[in-house]
């Protein structure tokens, strides 16, 4: 449910480091508690993200949410699939479900972020 | 109680099973320096026969329509209404029902707002309707906050040739600075486009523009509209829809978003109210729009149903990030709306169209030659049009007032600079016969 | 068991229709069918493309084309698939779904209402003039508060009049200020009309007892606080028992009060949120003075406020003048809020109601209204819990948490198998701070009886989720629909019919 490889934030957003660009998307957590996803409204590339804010949201039938950037930087690629298939994020939160491409200004910013076991105690802890 | 069917003896029971001994029993938490010692100062209760009589003779008060031949118009018009429209809005299971949360017993209320929806989007060329706004004025207002989420600016212009109640009623909605409201002068009953090209910057969210006009006139939409596209606005067209049997629709001249009152499409005027907003937009903005849309789904078994749709726009999902405060809105006269257009058809309603278009310059024609009358715009018009009276005109309706006319709108009511204009209106209703003889009256004035 | 079977086996109450096949009115006549003719033109004709100067429309709209037995059908079809007031039990909280008279119907389509325009010159409406000053003084009088605009056409519409008259208070007073407090319990509609007010929402938590938490309320106020906005009862169904001591801090500060007037119908003739320390209040005529819903409106949301808020109210309303009635503009008005003076047509039946039921009557109905809901709340005590129990006002609201935990069912299936037994369901999962929510309304225009059975059937259900969950989750099943799919309704966007559209059905 919570792969190991990823890092996590409270906002339930996952993050995937490679070299210094971070894949960023919605934990399995986060992807239930909406229930089935229909839009997800996503940011242009070339814009900045900063760590706390909000870069997008994502919606189900009834209800919204932001979605908060983990880390700080600039925007290198979003998932244009989800415009079409806003499913995935259900179906495949970490992997097809992925939103966007973040070239990490910290690198450091990252690795602060929970491991999978953090997360889950987090999760845990909330409920 | 007439409206209470709980009897006296099951209330006793009732108060029993609750535990108190009387209904008061129940307010005992409002502190008692908010309680009300006395009773209220109002009348005492009627009798249904009583009752009636007393309303009769509030309405008996009123010059109406019936009683009066009206060339009022101002946004407000007394098109025929079909039977049919009274007897379909007048069903308990349409008129009795709260907004149709529960799409499983809400299915006619949700197809009928649907089959409107699609209505409007033919009429104006436009590929999404909502299921109505209040009114046109509000509509209006709200398509200009629209446009400013779409493009992410703060500043509209408008035309001095939109409805002043509308102007008005945008005033006041951006009252608090949300938007920065830029009124442009008309020229000659139309729009000024070249004060309004200079008017339009790359801050400009609209360009608000009605057509017909306040004053009946046709605007050149075509030019205005590619002025505001030119800087990345909106085009904002405001429009009565019970001419678009007739009139090319605003999409054809690049309308964004379109609004319109649609009182005329099968609603009584009542004294102004409750009215229709008409409001339509391009689906790329479906997710800025204001208020409830309905769409068509399926079931768990397949079969063919209605829902109200991206429901996370409004208020009671997104809250202080709604796209509006809207929640009610004015659906029976959507309704209402529905059937009229469906009953008058495109045939019925280019008929309506025609003969009011046609009437009006018929009337038109023989004021300005009764010489008590002159032309003041070039522009052309379609079923409301506006003339100077020459001489008092005041004292001009107050005599054909008291021979059976309400003769047209004094717009210096409005607007002093508008002062001896009036402006008339002119539906299917009103025959030859009625407006020979209401020439013949000026005539003899 | 298949779906089928369930529904003989546990529906013998629930009718079933004939089913609904969706098919648009577009879909119905003939290219040939008429209902309306056009009129006959008995002036010269025009050549349109002429008078309108090109802009002559080219391509005609497609519109239905039906023969009025067509038409009248449809409609009646579609009116089979709906629910109203007069079909059963809307014990739908926060809505006050009661019974629409039908005098009112009548009254409002008298000729002397229907067909008088705006603009007529006043000594030509004086009829109609007097029954909007008769409504103003009448809603005066149950507000306690003294001015009255008839001119919101709804209550998210008289919460932004009233609160844009706040706003051009304080703007006069050269206090602009940038904030409004809004209780976690509110309506969606009062964080929304804030945001279009230009002002900061600032929420204020709710106490154990269900009311405002008074010390976080005084921890939040200050003078950048421009008002609360508040609704009493609230949405719990509470009556807010320190009312007197929270609008008398948030005057401390020199903010101003604002009621959500949702609740009236609980406290006609028994409180005033005027003489609760209320400086505005919202009234939904479509909730406490039984003017109808209308599938969502029309409806009227006239403003009430106190006399410093007087002169800011939007024009035109209705005065005395010269032993008659004219309209009247108050002097510093924020300006109109919508075109003409109000939802005329829904105000003769308030006006008609109020006179049919008298003030002593208004304070029955409310009496009742409360009674009905205490009964009920009573008779499902041991059944549904209630969080925040206590005598409640004109309504109450449920958790159908525990139910959920115990079996899986949640509040909406309970809502849709209430479907199946006649009934529609209460407002589910409002307000959002109790969990499942389930607000009941009963209001005062049902008998004991049919109380009685609603909470029959709740217990019957709650046996039923502990007994076969499956079958609450597949609820309904005697609707002309049954659950519909809301994910695809927004992914394919299908919000309007066009030709062409009907070949690949």
């Amino acid at each position: 449910m919570y792969p190991k490889e990823l890092k996590y934030d409270r906002e339930h957003e996952w993050v995937r480091l490679d070299g210094d660009v971070a894949t960023i998307g919605i934990s399995d957590f986060a992807q239930d508690q909406l229930g089935e996803v229909v839009y997800v409204d996503l940011p242009s590339v070339g814009e900045a993200v900063s760590t706390g804010e909000s870069f997008g949201e994502v919606e189900s039938v009834k209800s919204v949410s932001e979605l908060f950037s983990p880390i700080s930087g600039e925007i290198v690629e979003v998932n244009e699939a989800l415009e079409d298939a806003p499913e995935t994020v259900n179906e495949d939160c970490y992997n097809a479900g992925w939103m966007i491409k973040v070239k990490v200004e910290d690198t450091a910013e990252v690795e602060a972020l929970m491991d999978a076991d953090d997360y889950e105690a987090y999760i845990a802890e909330e409920a | 109680m007439r409206f209470i069917p709980v009897t006296c003896g099951e209330q006793d029971e009732m108060l029993d099973s609750v535990g108190v001994p009387s209904i008061d029993g129940l307010y005992e938490d409002i502190p008692v320096g908010a309680r009300l010692a006395r009773p209220l100062d109002l009348p005492g209760a009627m009798g249904e026969i009583e009752l009636a009589a007393h309303i009769e003779k509030l309405a008996a008060a009123n010059e109406d329509g019936s009683r009066m031949v009206s060339f009022l118009g101002g946004g407000c018009y007394d098109h025929y209404v079909p039977a049919i429209v009274d007897s379909v809005v007048s069903k308990p299971a349409f008129f009795t029902a709260y907004t149709p949360y529960q799409p499983e017993v809400s299915q006619g209320t949700l197809q009928a707002i649907y089959e409107y929806q699609s209505m409007i989007c033919q009429l104006t060329g436009m590929e999404v309707s909502n299921a109505s706004m209040y009114d046109g004025a509000t509509a209006l207002a709200e398509a200009a906050l629209m446009a400013a989420r779409v493009t992410k600016r703060h500043r509209v212009v408008v035309s001095a040739t939109v409805h002043p109640e509308w102007r008005e009623t945008l005033a006041t909605y951006v009252e608090s600075g949300t938007l920065e409201v830029v009124e442009v002068a008309a020229k000659d009953g139309v729009s000024d486009g070249a004060a309004i090209a200079a008017a339009l910057d790359d801050a400009t969210a609209a360009l608000l523009i009605a057509s017909p006009s306040f004053y009946g006139t046709l605007e050149d939409l075509r030019s205005l509209g590619e002025a505001a596209h030119e800087v990345g606005a909106l085009f904002v067209v405001a429009t009565d829809p019970v001419l678009l049997g007739v009139l090319e629709p605003p999409a054809s001249y690049g309308a964004d978003i379109v609004v319109g009152e649609g009182q005329s499409l099968g609603n009584a005027i009542s004294f102004g109210g409750p009215g229709l907003g008409v409001f339509a937009c391009r689906k790329a903005h479906i997710r800025q729009m204001p208020g409830r849309v309905a769409g068509r789904t399926t079931d768990v078994d397949g079969r063919t149903g209605f829902v109200l749709t991206f429901s996370t726009r409004e208020q009671h999902i997104r809250r202080e990030k709604a796209t509006s405060n809207i929640c009610s809105n004015h659906s029976l006269n959507a309704l209402a709306a529905g059937v009229y257009l469906a009953a008058m058809g495109a045939d019925g309603l280019a008929g309506i169209g025609r003969a009011s278009v046609a009437k009006a310059h018929y009337l038109e024609g023989a004021l300005v030659a009764t010489g008590r009358f002159e032309r003041v715009f070039d522009a052309p018009f379609a079923a409301e049009f506006t003339l100077r009276y020459r001489g008092e005109a005041t004292a001009m309706q107050a005599r054909l007032r008291e021979s059976g006319y309400l003769a047209g709108l004094d717009l210096g009511r409005f607007s002093a600079d508008d002062a001896g204009l009036v402006m008339f209106a002119v539906t299917e209703r009103h025959t030859r016969a009625v407006l020979d003889r209401f020439v013949e009256e000026v005539s003899a004035l | 068991m298949s779906d089928a079977d369930r529904i003989d086996a546990r529906t013998a109450e629930a009718g079933t229709r004939e089913p609904l096949t969706g098919t648009l009115i577009f879909e119905r006549g003939a290219e040939e069918s008429r209902c309306v003719e056009p009129p006959v033109l008995d002036v010269p004709s025009v050549d349109l493309e002429d008078v309108l100067g090109g802009h002559a429309r080219a391509m005609a709209p497609v519109l239905p084309h039906v023969t009025e037995v067509e038409l009248a059908r449809h409609y009646e079809h579609l009116a089979s698939a709906n629910f109203g007031v007069d079909s059963g039990f809307y014990p739908l909280g926060s809505c006050t779904m009661k019974y629409n008279p039908k005098v009112d119907e009548w009254a409002c389509r008298l000729p002397g209402f229907a067909r008088i325009h705006p603009y007529q010159p006043e000594e030509t409406v004086q009829g109609a003039l007097e029954l909007m000053w008769g409504l103003q003084e009448a809603l005066a009088e149950v507000a306690g508060l003294p001015a009255v605009s008839l001119q919101p056409a709804a209550g998210a519409h008289g919460e932004l009049t009233g609160l844009l008259t706040i706003r051009a208070y304080h703007t006069a007073n050269g206090d602009p200020r940038r904030r409004v407090l809004v209780p976690d319990s509110a309506h969606g509609t009062n964080p929304a009309t804030v945001a279009m007010c230009g002002y900061e929402v600032v929420q204020v938590p709710s106490d154990e007892r269900g009311g405002v938490d008074v010390a976080a309320l005084k921890r939040l106020l200050d003078i950048d606080v421009a008002a609360l906005m508040l609704t009493n009862p609230n949405t719990l169904g509470l009556f807010d028992e320190n009312i007197l001591e929270i609008t008398s801090a948030v005057h401390e500060v020199g903010a101003l009060a604002y009621c959500d007037g949702a609740n009236l119908n609980a406290i006609m003739g028994w409180s005033r949120p005027g003489d609760m320390g209320f400086d505005a209040l919202h009234i939904n005529l479509h909730k406490t003075f039984a003017t109808p819903h209308g599938g969502g409106g029309p409806g009227a949301g006239p403003v009430a406020v106190s006399d410093a808020l007087a002169p800011y109210l939007p024009g035109p309303v209705v005065a005395q003048r010269d032993g008659g009635f004219a309209f009247a503009y108050p002097e510093r008005s924020i300006g109109r809020v919508r075109s003409y003076a109000g939802n005329f047509g829904v105000l003769v039946r308030a006006y008609t109601y109020i006179r049919a039921v008298g003030g002593d009557g208004l304070r029955d109905i409310s009496g009742q209204a409360v009674l009905s809901a205490n009964y009920l709340k009573t008779l499902l005590a041991d059944a549904w819990p209630v969080p925040y129990d206590r005598t409640c006002m004109h309504e109450f609201v449920m958790s159908g948490g525990p139910l959920r935990k115990s079996t899986g069912v949640r509040t909406l299936d309970v809502a849709k198998r209430l479907l199946d037994y006649g009934i529609h369901p209460p407002t589910v999962y409002f307000p959002l701070i109790v969990d499942e929510a389930m607000m009941v309304e009963p209001t005062e225009t049902e008998s004991k009886e049919t109380l009685e059975r609603f909470a029959a059937v709740l217990r019957r259900i709650a046996e039923e989720a502990a007994e076969d969950s499956g079958l609450l989750h597949g609820a309904p099943y005697s609707t002309p629909v049954r659950r519909l799919d809301e994910a695809a309704a927004v992914k394919n966007a299908d919000v309007a019919w066009s030709p062409g559209d009907g070949s690949e059905r």
